[in-house]
């Protein structure tokens, strides 16, 4: 199960999205999950589909692996769901002692479910395709400017490249660990919040004592390779804007300037509508 | 009734609904009787470790039985959680188990989630860590402070505890110096020997297997290759080799001379062993050449 | 003068008592002599604590030493000036594959020392070329390092220090993790490289197999070196090994058990062929019947004729 998340991880294919500019795909993105809380009709919500379909379809990577990156996010999801049911005030459609679901309880739970799936789908298809060398040398590039200010951005950037290499290698290992002591039969479901988490204090140390050694390790790996920060370092990969990369900004450009014009036209038009049959959105 | 483990046609998938689907364990059918000491082998990948998680019931088959002495252990009504005290499994790695701050509370960590008395855990911790060979001296220390193979040993202790009738290591040996590899094992045989305890040793050294083990299950791809006494399975080497195993040296040894005419027995798996034929041989100079 | 040349080498570990703040130093490595010529296959044996990996980490100028000196290609380690030239040209290979790969992605993992000496950008993507296809990994140069086996990722880490275009590898215990198909490759690609590329090879291991093709060989007890010479000479001497807590192989082993019950064999042997034309020196069998030997001939044909070359040790 923990092995499960996808976000994060590499999917090697041969498509366009793998090949454009990271930072291409950085804007893209920060665009695209702004938009998707600025929607405020369902045609807006139409657009960011059909543009969330194109997206997988170019990328080549499988619906399935994507979807399954929202396993992990499963929990956050029905929990949030779950709130904005039962705790959004508005015209009661349920009530049973307590527990009272409103129109707008349940309107505002299914908006928050789909804009954190498209977040999370969004998000996983830029990390899916743009390897996290790649994405950190979009981010040190795009964040340029901020070195002048004396904001240590190839730092920055080398401790993400970093995280996200050794992000996969620790859950496999937390599953090794947890395995470890289960077989001296320690319990991981039951009890408590507190003796749960008091259970995974087995798991933890181990944990840390060896995530310690390994950045101990890795720093000296890396030392070995002549890394000394980076001045002077030059690139395996340099970026580079090719005619695509202007191409994708452009379409970028085109769907923001959509989604708003939905915003602008569609969304008071949708608010009648819903008045209408007596629903607020 | 003859105390075993019986396994019957275990098939095991992992992420069965996923493009990763992939199947770990195909149709295994095994028996592993009371007191056996049994080297299991296979290259990496081959469903050793899948196989051992499937006999303390961390992993639950696809399909296929299990049964601990005659009950089934998918059955509704055994304690799935209380084999695990039974059937105590050793990880690879020390590292991945050791977490209290001395020796002796790591290993009262297994009896404590028995639910015993605090005296009968200390009691049984004083009693596992006197079965591995460490040293009192060691006791009070925190287990990061111990050498390699004294890690080992620790967590070896911290199973045995427990009090399983089944113990089962997974390469105990990796990361060892030559001594202490040596050392392990030979705490293994004695541990087995004296408890009268099953013992499954996971290994990647033939050498080790031929010299301690009665009985070797190979693995390959998820189904048992072979099984048998050492001399059994490694007269078969060519095979081994086949599936990326090898024999130890000494059966290489062994079938050489033999082939160059020498009057000795090719099942030596052993350098004892060896020696003990060839010397017969030498000392034979020639009579009953081939009887063999 | 050698590629790498140490002379009364020291170092001390200093400890430091958190309660009573009261330092101990303990000698990792005790005034060691080393001198070891460029090209050579070198293999450094020791027990766990030995201090053969604080060795290593000196002919890199991870380690600086307390007394003495270490010399690479005759820059001294502890002027500073020089340390990245000493890092490249002796390169480093470390135990746990997983801690030393940088990279997300094989090619890019090969490409971070180049990138870090300042290596232009075509110049770089010829180095990851040619470092790959040196150790047979360039089907996998767009894999995630997270998927291959531990042979393959230590074959990985080997390219990422050709690629630097060392003159010097020293690989610290890189097969302790693996297992021995993963073993067997990282050793025939070391061993290629040095044949090939000319490249000096620091091993440093326990495992006694992997020696036996080495020119020389260092054995290491308490910070000292305490044996040294060819495998040969090395593996003559059992009983000593064994109170080096070390082994030798089962063959070695195998001659040196019937010499201890008087049949004259010769001391250090390393392979099968070594110990059966050996043996046959000493009594051939009399009156020994090819027909009768014929069945076991036939199973072991392929074997045999595998066998004929040097390399038992790519079998065990």
């Amino acid at each position: 199960m923990i092995r499960d998340i996808t976000i994060g991880q590499y999917y090697p294919a041969p498509s366009v999205i793998h090949k454009l500019d990271p930072r291409v795909k950085l804007v893209g993105t920060v665009a695209f999950i702004i938009m998707i809380f600025c929607i405020n009709n369902l045609a807006g919500y139409v657009a960011a589909t059909v543009a969330l379909a194109c997206l997988i379809r170019l990328s080549k990577v499988p619906l399935k692996y994507i979807l399954k990156g929202l396993k992990a996010i499963f929990i956050i999801l029905i929990f949030t769901a779950a709130l904005n049911l039962f705790l959004t005030p508005g015209t009661p459609v349920v009530q049973w002692k307590f527990i009272r679901i409103t129109q707008e309880g349940i309107l505002m739970a299914l908006k928050m479910a789909v804009r954190l799936i498209y977040l999370i789908i969004g998000s996983s298809i830029m990390t899916l395709t743009t390897t996290p060398n790649h994405l950190t040398d979009g981010l040190e590039k795009g964040l340029g400017p901020l070195k002048k200010i004396h904001v240590p951005v190839h730092e920055i950037a080398m401790i993400m490249a970093i995280a996200l290499r050794f992000i996969p290698i620790l859950m496999e290992e937390t599953d090794k660990i947890m395995k470890a002591q289960q077989a001296r039969c320690a319990d991981f479901e039951s009890g408590n919040v507190l003796q749960r988490a008091k259970s995974l204090v087995p798991v933890l140390v181990p944990l840390f004592i060896s995530s310690f050694r390994r950045a101990n390790d890795l720093a000296m790996a890396m030392e070995a390779r002549c890394y000394h920060g980076g001045e002077g370092r030059t690139k395996m990969k340099p970026l580079k804007y090719y005619r695509r990369d202007y191409i994708a900004y452009a379409i970028i450009l085109i769907y923001i300037v959509v989604l708003i014009l939905l915003n602008i036209f569609f969304g008071p038009v949708q608010d009648m509508l819903f008045a209408a049959i007596g629903l607020t959105i | 009734m003859l105390m075993s483990i019986r396994l019957e046609n275990i098939n095991y998938i992992y992420s069965p609904d996923s493009a990763f689907k992939k199947q770990a364990l195909k149709n295994v059918s095994l028996e592993i009787k009371d007191g056996e000491f049994i080297g299991l082998i296979g290259h990496t990948g081959s469903g050793k470790s899948t196989l051992i998680q499937h006999l303390n019931g961390l992993i639950k088959a696809t399909s296929g039985h299990i049964y601990y002495n005659d009950q089934d252990i998918y059955d509704d009504k055994f304690n799935l959680r209380g084999l695990r005290a039974l059937v105590g499994l050793v990880f690879q790695y020390p590292e991945h188990q050791l977490f209290e701050v001395t020796v002796f509370k790591d290993v009262c960590f297994g009896p404590k989630n028995l639910g015993l008395s605090q005296e009968e855990c200390e009691a049984r911790a004083r009693e596992a860590l006197e079965m591995v060979g460490l040293k009192e001296k060691h006791w009070q220390k925190s287990p990061f402070e111990l050498s390699g193979g004294q890690k080992r040993r620790a967590a070896i202790a911290g199973v045995l505890a427990m009090h399983p009738e089944v113990l089962i290591l997974d390469e105990p040996t990796a990361g060892l110096d030559p001594k202490g590899r040596n050392d392990i094992l030979d705490q293994v045989a004695k541990l087995h020997k004296e408890s009268g305890m099953t013992v499954i040793l996971v290994s990647h050294s033939m050498e080790d297997v031929a010299r301690y083990v009665d009985r070797l299950i190979v693995m390959n791809r998820g189904s048992v290759f072979a099984q048998g006494t050492p001399a059994e399975v490694f007269r078969h080497y060519v095979e081994l080799e086949r599936i990326g195993l090898a024999a130890p040296q000494v059966t290489y040894v062994m079938h050489r001379l033999a082939q160059e005419g020498y009057s000795v027995d090719k099942d030596a798996t052993t350098v004892q062993d060896a020696v003990k034929e060839i010397l017969a041989a030498l000392n034979d100079g020639g009579k009953g050449v081939g009887d063999r | 003068m050698g590629i790498v040349k140490a002379a009364h080498l020291i170092y001390d570990y200093i400890t430091r008592d958190d309660e009573t703040g009261v330092e101990t130093a303990s000698r990792a490595i005790d005034d060691v002599d080393l001198d070891i010529a460029a090209g050579d296959f070198i293999a450094i044996l020791g027990h766990n604590g030995s201090g053969k990996s604080t060795l290593a980490k000196h002919m890199n100028a991870l380690l600086l030493p307390t007394g003495g000196g270490i010399w690479i290609k005759n820059m001294d380690t502890r002027d500073e000036s020089s340390i990245w030239d000493i890092r490249q040209t002796a390169g480093m290979v470390f135990q746990n594959p997983d801690n030393q790969i940088i990279g997300s992605i094989v090619e890019e993992d090969v490409g971070f020392g180049p990138e870090n000496m300042g290596v232009p950008t075509d110049e770089i993507w010829k180095r990851v070329n040619d470092s790959l296809s040196a150790v047979g990994m360039t089907e996998y140069r767009e894999h995630s390092p997270n998927k291959l086996s531990g042979g393959q990722k230590q074959r990985v880490a080997i390219a990422g220090v050709m690629a630097m275009h060392p003159e010097c590898i020293v690989l610290d215990e890189p097969t302790a993790m693996l297992d021995p198909n993963g073993r067997k490759e990282v050793l025939k690609t070391v061993r290629r490289l040095n044949k090939t590329s000319g490249v000096t090879v620091i091993l440093i291991t326990h495992y006694m197999d992997e020696v036996i093709h080495a020119d020389k060989v260092f054995v290491m007890d308490d910070g000292k070196i305490v044996m040294e010479g060819t495998p040969r000479e090395i593996f003559s001497q059992v009983e000593k090994l064994k109170e080096l807590r070390l082994d030798v192989p089962q063959v070695t082993e195998l001659a040196y058990e019937l010499k201890l019950k008087g049949v004259p064999l010769p001391d250090g042997i390393l392979t099968i062929d070594e110990f059966v034309q050996a043996l046959k020196q000493v009594k051939m069998p009399k009156g020994a019947d090819p027909v009768s030997g014929a069945p076991g001939k036939n199973g072991n044909l392929a074997h045999t004729q595998k066998k004929d070359g040097d390399a038992y040790v790519d079998q065990t």
